[in-house]
């Protein structure tokens, strides 16, 4: 029953004025998540991620967004935002509001959101301009003498959407590699879907419980779309098109050009699968990692 | 003419501040080259960590993004940004963060949010990042930039990252951690920041003017006393930058 189709994940549980957490630091970004959110055009979300990336880029640019919520805005390693940047400076195609935070207040914000904690303290923001522009983030004093502190409010979208390696089918959720603020985003939310390279056996699970991230316990719905991440990577399962993120830089200085692109990649294509069927067999083969195993480590067998 | 270009000048130099050191904080670019130079040579102990929750990464390639897949495999550790942050940062464990900015006043105050008004910004730049608690946290802040009028303003359009706010004393009034900004390393010159907290011109690249770095600077830049000339490149740090890590000279032009 937690096994869905894509488009069946995000019409269950991904509706218009929601705030939605796509998470992944540069790694594991959901974007067969975000680009089925477009095709759907779902409108007014409030998007979350510490780092909006092309993803988010994509979806502003599609009109899907009334607000960013974030502590990063731009291409990593390569430089701007442009249709995001394009909707701030210009209103293109509609105004964006921001609430913006540095990255340990994102990080505190999923966390209070997690924990159920009304606020999270962090030795941040003091001596910047961010409050001034965020009256979110507040000072309290130490009720222990230790002076001001800063804090920031929990953060509990409506639904979190996480990419990972695998799952079982009751979204027993494995993921290595960078962990960024996944499991902190997947407690906060109110819904989760997981989106895996892989469905395994409830018993591969099992076998390794330290690597599991995510129990399905929270778990609405779990999706297997195998390059769900492409341009993002999957450790040890496809690299970084790091020529789409510089190529991305090109087309989204354009409206044109990023309209274009949108009808032939996101509007134009049913399904990932179409997606990655595009993209061609080379580009697939030539994002293929070499092996890195892990040593095997021995959990001991106590009966 | 000079064998070697400003950017390479820049990069020697900030290898050699890491001289010693036992963490840096470092994003990608020219700082990543300078770390590794800089492990190679004069901190042969420095083990580099990135926001993306990479402790001890040993990259078998140059990486574009802080979150390439190259830094996990075979890094030490590897952990989640609450861990990142929480326990490396403020629990204390960075020595030197190497930080940048579109735009840098006199005290080292770092601006990578706005140019123009923040409601209405003429260019929106990505923000924060981590940079605001690691200026506060990090034990000591290396600042790695270009000298250019338009970086080196008088004032700020906006503060993202605390240095020395309006003069030494300030920071630890507020209750900050970290020492703050300590060096600012360019390709003309080396600045380090006196008991004011304001920015110093301590040594002059070879054949770069007094003149030069000053038409550079928004504001009438402090002099050292005794100025130095920087040492220029040596022929095996060129080596190494050239023939090992920058092979392409992407970030050396």
């Amino acid at each position: 029953m937690k096994l869905l189709s894509m488009h069946d994940a995000i019409a269950a549980l991904v509706h218009d004025g929601d705030t939605v957490a796509i998470e992944g630091f540069t790694a594991c970004i959901g974007f067969a998540a975000g680009h089925e959110i477009i095709r759907q055009g779902r409108r007014d979300l409030t998007l979350c991620r510490m780092t909006p990336d092309l993803l988010y880029d994509q979806m502003v640019a599609a009109g899907c967004a009334r607000k960013l919520v974030f502590s990063y805005l731009g291409n990593p390693g390569v430089g701007s935002l442009h249709c995001i940047r394009r909707a701030l400076e210009k209103g293109i195609p509609a105004p964006l509001e921001l609430e913006e935070y540095s990255h340990y207040g994102m990080v505190g914000r999923y966390t209070a959101g997690a924990y159920h904690l009304p606020f999270f303290p962090l030795r941040s923001y003091v001596g910047s301009d961010m409050p001034a522009v965020n009256p979110r983030i507040r000072m309290v004093e130490s009720p222990y003498g230790d002076g001001p502190i800063a804090v920031v409010p929990p953060l509990n979208p409506d639904v979190a959407i996480i990419h990972a390696q695998r799952a079982d089918r009751s979204g027993n959720t494995q993921l290595w590699g960078l962990l960024g603020v996944q499991k902190e985003a997947a407690f906060a939310a109110q819904h989760v879907i997981v989106v895996v390279e892989e469905i395994v056996d409830e018993s591969v699970i099992r076998a390794d419980p330290n690597r599991t991230l995510i129990p399905g316990l929270i778990v609405d719905a779990v999706v297997h779309e195998p390059y769900g991440a492409h341009p993002s990577y999957v450790q040890g399962y496809y690299d970084r098109d790091n020529a789409f993120y510089l190529r991305w830089d090109e087309i989204s200085r354009d409206e044109a050009a990023t309209r274009a692109w949108l009808e032939e990649w996101v509007y134009g294509l049913p399904d990932r699968a179409a997606y990655v069927a595009k993209m061609g067999p080379d580009l697939v083969e030539r994002l293929r990692p070499g092996e890195a195993w892990a040593d095997r480590v021995n959990y001991g067998e106590y009966r | 003419m000079a064998d070697y270009t400003p950017s390479e000048m820049m990069i020697v130099s900030a290898a050699r501040a890491l001289a010693g050191v036992r963490t840096v904080f470092v994003g990608v670019g020219q700082p990543n080259i300078a770390c590794n130079l800089a492990r190679r040579t004069v901190a042969p102990d420095l083990e580099l960590i990135y926001e993306s929750g990479v402790y001890g990464a040993r990259p078998a390639r140059m990486p574009l993004s802080i979150g390439d897949p190259t830094l996990v495999s075979g890094a030490t550790s590897v952990c989640s940004l609450g861990d990142l942050f929480g326990l490396y940062l403020q629990g204390g464990r960075m020595d030197v963060a190497l930080l940048a900015g579109a735009q840098i006043d006199r005290f080292g105050n770092l601006n990578t949010t706005v140019i123009g008004e923040y409601a209405r910004p003429r260019v929106r730049l990505p923000g924060s990042g981590g940079a605001c608690e690691i200026a506060i946290n990090a034990r000591r802040i290396f600042i790695m930039m270009p000298l250019s009028r338009r970086a080196f303003v008088e004032r700020l359009d906006f503060c993202t990252s605390p240095g020395h706010l309006t003069g030494r004393g300030e920071r630890a009034a507020l209750g900050m951690p970290g020492l703050g900004p300590q060096r600012v390393i360019t390709d003309k010159g080396l600045f380090s920041f006196d008991e004011t907290g304001e920015m110093v011109l301590e040594s002059l690249h070879p054949g770069v003017t007094l003149a030069e770095v000053q038409g550079a600077v928004g504001w009438a830049v402090k002099v050292a006393p005794d100025l130095q000339e920087t040492a220029p490149p040596d022929a095996e740090e060129l080596r190494i930058l050239r023939e090992e890590l920058d092979p392409k000279g992407v970030y050396r032009r």
